[in-house]
């Protein structure tokens, strides 16, 4: 049996409030990046897309952009490489382990961030006097680590480890098991794991505010100093396109595993 | 090639548990062994010890001339059946059963052709394609057998391979199995906590409890004639009473309850009588009625069980479980004998 129930009046309009107070901030940017003005404004006045080919035309925002998609793809490349024999080790030997060594992992999302990028700065960077490079990498494999641990985790929590049991008894080596047979199983969990720690990355601010340095910067971080010299729309459409790349990796998602699979 | 399992005083802990105590254990060549046991009792540990999965903390594993104890189990060459059967979520049925032949370097032609036919002995041939999520119960836990078979292993183990079925098909699976086995002469290992199932399918069966083996024979003899009081209870000998001979006569023996009540025993159809001893009986094995010689008791609860009547009786402090012929109800309340049935009873040594 199915109950109609009709919603209340006051939900409806409570809901659709929230709703525009998510959405709005995505409007009014795109707004803002088309204005045919020198200054950010909204509601637009004019329009025009001259702002974002001056994205294109200004050099600092085309090294900073490949800086920060080679940090997110490398740190969550690392954070994976520590994350994923990390969770298989949590849950495999769960009786073994202390209970709290799980949460030492996500420590770095407890810990804000500017704590985080302040303290790597003062002991890597000053102390170890490591390049800014491998400083910024890093800091954002750390922020990236929660994810590959925690999301992946979530994928081996519901492995049923005797199915490892039966390809070793067929006599398949235990590495060659976790590469054939685990592996595959929890693929869906490596993947947003990997989406997650990216998207996570790419938008960094506050770690990277203390990690850049000269010669080497991240896109947000191009974007604020853009901001401190030029108030122009061009940081909207950069923005934009930010937005754009982000939206797009979780149409991916939604398209490959569904939305629902990053909230489990 | 069949060859013998052998366990020799293997002991294993978790932690500073000690869940194996000194187990020794003989399977013979081609020989089905059960492990009985109600869960804790130490029958998976040894499973897993003989896989691989665990080390013993003391003691040896062989299979024929082969020291297991030591080797890593990818090298042990044992098939596996699992309770949840564990089949690879990511490949086909076809390639779940040549998973272990691929392990052994056999080329592509070669494992299709050897998983095809172990498929279709085990009546999955047209099924060879599917993933397993499509196949009931019943399909995976054969697919599963197929995979331990194909490898054609010097032992198969079972690990509670037919819980997570239905009844019907319970029964099925272990004359599958057995069949299989049988047909094989592998020689195997078979933990399960079914008394049913564990006798209907092995040559032998060890009963566990706390880590220890308390009787290894066949199913008849374990039935009929149990060791000791813990299997006489498990087997179903529901009344295990205590005694003590006050007089011996030639044969016959009279012996004294607890509660003092008098029996007389002949040794020439129960056997030798020790001065201390438990005398086991299933309800059948003590017969309800209105007099006679034996232990006076009275009766309780009657329930009838088609063949006759069952009552509880008591004692003084004792209560027991007898049955009654169904020509001669009688009704709760009443005095009554118990007297036992030579043919269904046991002698067994006094608990220490």
């Amino acid at each position: 049996m199915i109950m109609q129930t009709k919603l209340h009046p006051a939900l409806i309009a409570i809901a659709s409030l929230i709703f525009l107070i998510l959405i709005a901030p995505l409007f009014i940017i795109l707004g803002a990046a088309v204005s045919d003005t020198p200054f950010l404004t909204f509601p637009p006045q004019g329009f025009t897309l001259k702002w974002f080919s001056n994205i294109f035309q200004i050099e600092a925002f085309r090294t900073t952009a490949i800086t920060s998609l080679q940090i997110a793809f490398l740190g969550t490349f690392l954070a994976l490489l520590i994350g994923i024999p990390a969770a298989y080790a949590l849950n495999r030997f769960k009786i073994r382990l202390p209970s709290w060594l799980s949460n030492v992992f996500v420590l770095p999302i407890l810990v804000p961030e500017i704590v985080l990028g302040f303290s790597l700065m003062k002991n890597i960077t000053i102390g170890l006097q490591l390049p800014v490079y491998t400083t910024l990498l890093l800091g954002h494999t750390l922020l990236a680590l929660p994810y590959a641990v925690r999301v992946v985790g979530a994928s081996l929590a519901s492995f049923d480890f005797s199915i490892e049991e039966a390809a070793i008894s067929l006599g398949c080596p235990p590495l060659k098991t976790f590469l054939t047979v685990v592996l595959p199983n929890i693929s869906a969990g490596v993947v947003a794991a990997f989406i997650l720690a990216f998207i996570t990355s790419i938008n960094d601010v506050s770690i990277s505010l203390f990690l850049t340095g000269p010669g080497v910067s991240t896109l947000p971080i191009q974007i604020l100093a853009h901001m401190e010299q030029f108030f122009d729309p061009t940081i909207a459409s950069v923005s934009v396109l930010l937005m754009l790349l982000t939206v797009g990796v979780m149409a991916i998602v939604e398209a490959t595993l569904g939305l629902t699979f990053l909230t489990k | 090639m069949t060859v013998s399992l052998t366990l020799e005083n293997v002991s294993a802990h978790y932690g500073s548990t000690q869940v194996l105590k000194d187990l020794t254990l003989a399977v013979a060549a081609g020989e089905l062994v059960s492990l009985l046991g109600a869960s804790g009792c130490g029958k998976t540990t040894t499973l897993r010890l003989v896989a691989g999965f665990l080390q013993p903390s003391s003691g040896t594993i062989r299979l024929g001339d082969r020291d297991l104890t030591r080797l890593p189990a990818h090298q042990r060459d044992i098939g596996l059946v699992f309770q949840n059967y564990a089949l690879f979520p990511h490949l086909s049925v076809r390639d779940n059963v040549s998973f272990g032949l691929k392990q052994r370097g056999a080329d592509a032609a070669e494992r299709k052709k050897r998983a095809d036919r172990m498929l279709e002995r085990v009546g999955l041939s047209s099924f060879a394609d599917r993933m397993p999520a499509a196949l009931s119960g019943g399909q995976k836990q054969r697919v599963a057998l197929a995979r331990a078979l194909v490898i054609e292993p010097p032992l198969l183990m079972f690990d509670e391979p037919l819980s997570n079925l239905d009844a019907k098909l319970r029964v099925d699976m272990r004359v599958e199995i057995r069949r299989l086995q049988r047909a094989n002469g592998t020689t195997s290992l078979y933990v399960t906590h079914d008394q049913e199932e564990a006798f209907s399918i092995s040559d032998r069966v060890a009963i566990m409890n706390a880590g220890r083996i308390m009787q290894l024979d066949t199913p008849e003899v374990l039935y009929q004639r149990p060791a000791n009081s813990f299997v006489a209870r498990f087997v179903g000998f529901e009344n295990l009473i205590d005694m003590t001979v006050v007089e011996r006569l030639g044969e016959t023996v009279t012996a004294r309850t607890k509660d003092g009540a008098l029996l007389q025993l002949s040794q020439e159809r129960l056997g030798a009588i020790p001065d201390r001893f438990i005398l086991a009986a299933r309800p059948d094995g003590l017969a309800v009625a209105r007099d006679g010689n034996g232990i006076p008791v009275t009766l309780g609860i009657r329930t009838y069980l088609g063949r006759a009547y069952q009552y509880q009786c008591a004692a003084e402090g004792q209560s027991y479980l007898g049955n009654g012929s169904l020509s001669e109800p009688l009704d709760t309340g009443d005095r009554a004998v118990l007297s036992p049935v030579p043919e269904q009873c046991c002698i067994l040594p006094a608990d220490v």
